[in-house]
């Protein structure tokens, strides 16, 4: 159904921008902002695999970002492992960890759902606060290494690196939302009863989903020490992070890959923008406002503002 | 783990179950009773300990200072209610999922306008109370604890009496069983469910009081009481007050246990992990309708 050409294509450009600004643009900031904003790509991403296309709201993703960085401190710390290797195994521990969240949808759903994903966060949170080896309360140090000769310095190679994962967490949002898994994801959402009786392997998909979702979510984390230079857990597990993973979807609009991406680079630079000329606390207020506005007058976030917009012109 | 801790650690965590009983009876009412997705409201009680800690810089005694708040929560209940209702609950489709986003932004919205106001270091209040203990044999009990006790006491049972007692109570009750039937008999739900959620938003004005007599708070705490009040909630059985009350007793005994053996940093995981391990066995809770 859905035309792949062009949106490869896109994906393409995107990456070979990605490269090119790496090369090209001297300011150092850009970099250290641009990853974040990235980042929150992939976060809103994989947040929207679960919870848009499935229904199912996932207040813990701080828990699976926090889950794949200290996987990559651990494998640092434990065997020196290089960057790739860290980025696989936080895509495998998050991956385990959405996969045991998907069982639980076995029989909880809606609120009872989210409120079990925020004591996973918890309890991931107190495990890594007393857990010495990955720097307990007090945190770990981490040394970025030296960057490879194509690069400047190494936060460009964790930026370009960052939007080739973004990239992939995009491709694989669209493959799930145009093929069949996508449209039984959405009659789960729907209406799961009835999809369970019309033959929807529900439990399947919603394991897939979750796993798909926790995973990238790992991915997200992985270069985070690196590209921090120093993680704990405070910062690591930040409700910030939680609330942007969801809010960046609602507010794009949850109904297709782009809407997580809008938002993630909407909400992403606005946030840069307030934490530099404003303050941090303002960042997470206007964050906080923004998604409560969406929720109660767009519902179906800037997509849907869009295609209402798009809509009325085209009837006339 | 010897066995005169134990004992001290039992009667700790009954002291201290009572008061997670008070801060969460008004979850009890608003998530158990009216299946409102009411997540924002331990960022409601930080809120409540907050108005305490600013009445108490007019040199008000923390309880006052909760009892005269929680006329204010109460209105503020009904507004929230009225809003959700008009945008939400009546809309009908995907309301659970807005629902709870939009809560969980406004717990978010509280808890960074407290850290703009109040900055976000812990904040205490002074009281008479606060800072002693009284012997009973070998056990040293701290007064503020007892105070939190026998406040928490008052206002749970109150509470229980009042859903079982009164008109407008079991109207609540009522409106939890079948809200079409309740429409039937020529009440109307929506403003009976209006009148329950404003109690609900009122006691987190007296038990927010409570909170911050316990122990200082901060900004953040709202999010370690998610685990807390839900997991009361939860295992008491929806909208269950007596169940509340023993839930809380649980929840406060094993806490208290895990503080004197493993340590206060494992403290905040007892009541998430008691909330998973209550979900997974047994979602309708010890007293469930």
């Amino acid at each position: 159904m859905a035309r792949w050409t062009p949106f490869i294509v896109g994906a393409v450009v995107a990456l070979a921008a990605a490269l090119l600004l790496a090369r090209f643009v001297s300011n150092e900031y850009f970099f250290f902002a641009g990853y974040v904003v990235l980042q929150f790509i992939v976060l809103a991403t994989a947040w929207n695999i679960l919870g848009g296309y499935a229904g199912y709201v996932n207040f813990g993703s701080g828990a699976f970002f926090a889950a794949g960085a200290y996987t990559a401190v651990a494998l640092i710390k434990g065997f020196a492992a290089p960057l790739l290797v860290q980025i696989a195994a936080a895509a495998l521990v998050s991956g385990l960890m959405g996969f045991a969240v998907g069982a639980m949808t076995l029989r909880l759903r809606g609120i009872f759902f989210s409120i079990a994903t925020v004591a996973v966060a918890v309890i991931c949170e107190t495990v890594v606060f007393n857990w010495g080896f990955v720097g307990g309360a007090r945190g770990a140090t981490v040394l970025q290494p030296e960057a490879p000769a194509l690069f400047a310095s190494y936060t460009r190679l964790l930026f370009v690196l960052m939007a080739l994962l973004a990239v992939l967490a995009v491709v694989l949002a669209r493959y799930i939302e145009t093929s069949w898994i996508g449209r039984g994801l959405q009659a789960i959402r729907d209406n799961e009863e009835a999809a369970e009786s019309v033959g929807v392997p529900t439990l399947k998909l919603k394991l897939f989903a979750a796993t798909a979702s926790g995973a990238l979510m790992g991915i997200a984390g992985a270069p985070f020490p690196l590209y921090m230079s120093f993680i704990e857990p405070t910062s690591a597990f930040s409700l910030n992070y939680a609330v942007s993973a969801l809010a960046m979807p609602i507010i794009g609009g949850t109904a297709s890959w782009a809407g997580p991406v809008i938002g993630a680079v909407l909400l992403g630079s606005v946030q840069q923008i307030v934490t530099v000329t404003l303050s941090s606390e303002l960042n997470v207020l206007v964050l906080g406002v923004l998604l409560v506005a969406f929720v109660i007058a767009a519902p179906e976030g800037i997509l849907g503002l869009y295609r209402r917009v798009a809509g009325k012109a085209g009837s006339k | 783990m010897s066995f005169e801790l134990l004992g001290e650690a039992i009667v700790a965590g009954v002291l201290l179950g009572c008061f997670y009983a008070a801060v969460s009876v008004g979850l009890s009412v608003a998530f158990g009773l009216l299946d409102v997705p009411q997540i924002a409201h331990p960022a409601f009680l930080v809120l409540g300990a907050y108005g305490a800690y600013w009445l108490g810089g007019f040199g008000l005694d923390p309880l006052l200072a909760g009892v005269l708040l929680t006329p204010v929560f109460f209105l503020a209940g009904l507004a929230v209610y009225r809003f959700y209702h008009a945008t939400f609950e009546r809309r009908g489709t995907d309301a659970g999922l807005r629902g709870l986003a939009f809560f969980f932004g406004v717990a978010f919205i509280v808890e960074v306008m407290l850290i703009l106001s109040f900055g976000v270091d812990q904040r205490m209040v002074e009281a008479a109370y606060i800072g002693k203990s009284i012997a009973v044999g070998d056990l040293r009990l701290p007064l503020r604890m007892l105070v939190a006790f026998g406040v928490a006491l008052i206002l749970t049972i109150g509470l229980s009496l009042y859903l079982s007692g009164t008109f407008t109570g079991r109207a609540i009750k009522a409106v939890a069983q079948d809200q079409t039937a309740l429409a039937l008999m020529g009440a109307d739900p929506v403003r009976v469910k209006q009148w329950a959620f404003g109690i609900a938003t009122g006691t987190c004005a007296l038990a927010g009081a409570l909170l911050i007599i316990v122990a200082p708070v901060e900004p953040g705490l709202g999010r370690l009481y998610i685990g807390r009040t839900f997991c009361v909630a939860v295992l008491a059985g929806l909208g269950s007050m007596p169940g509340t009350l023993v839930a809380g007793i649980i929840l406060g005994i094993a806490e208290s246990i895990v503080l004197t053996s493993l340590g206060a940093s494992w403290a905040p995981a007892v009541a998430f992990g008691l909330l998973l391990l209550v979900l997974a066995v047994r979602p309708a809770g010890l007293f469930g309708r």
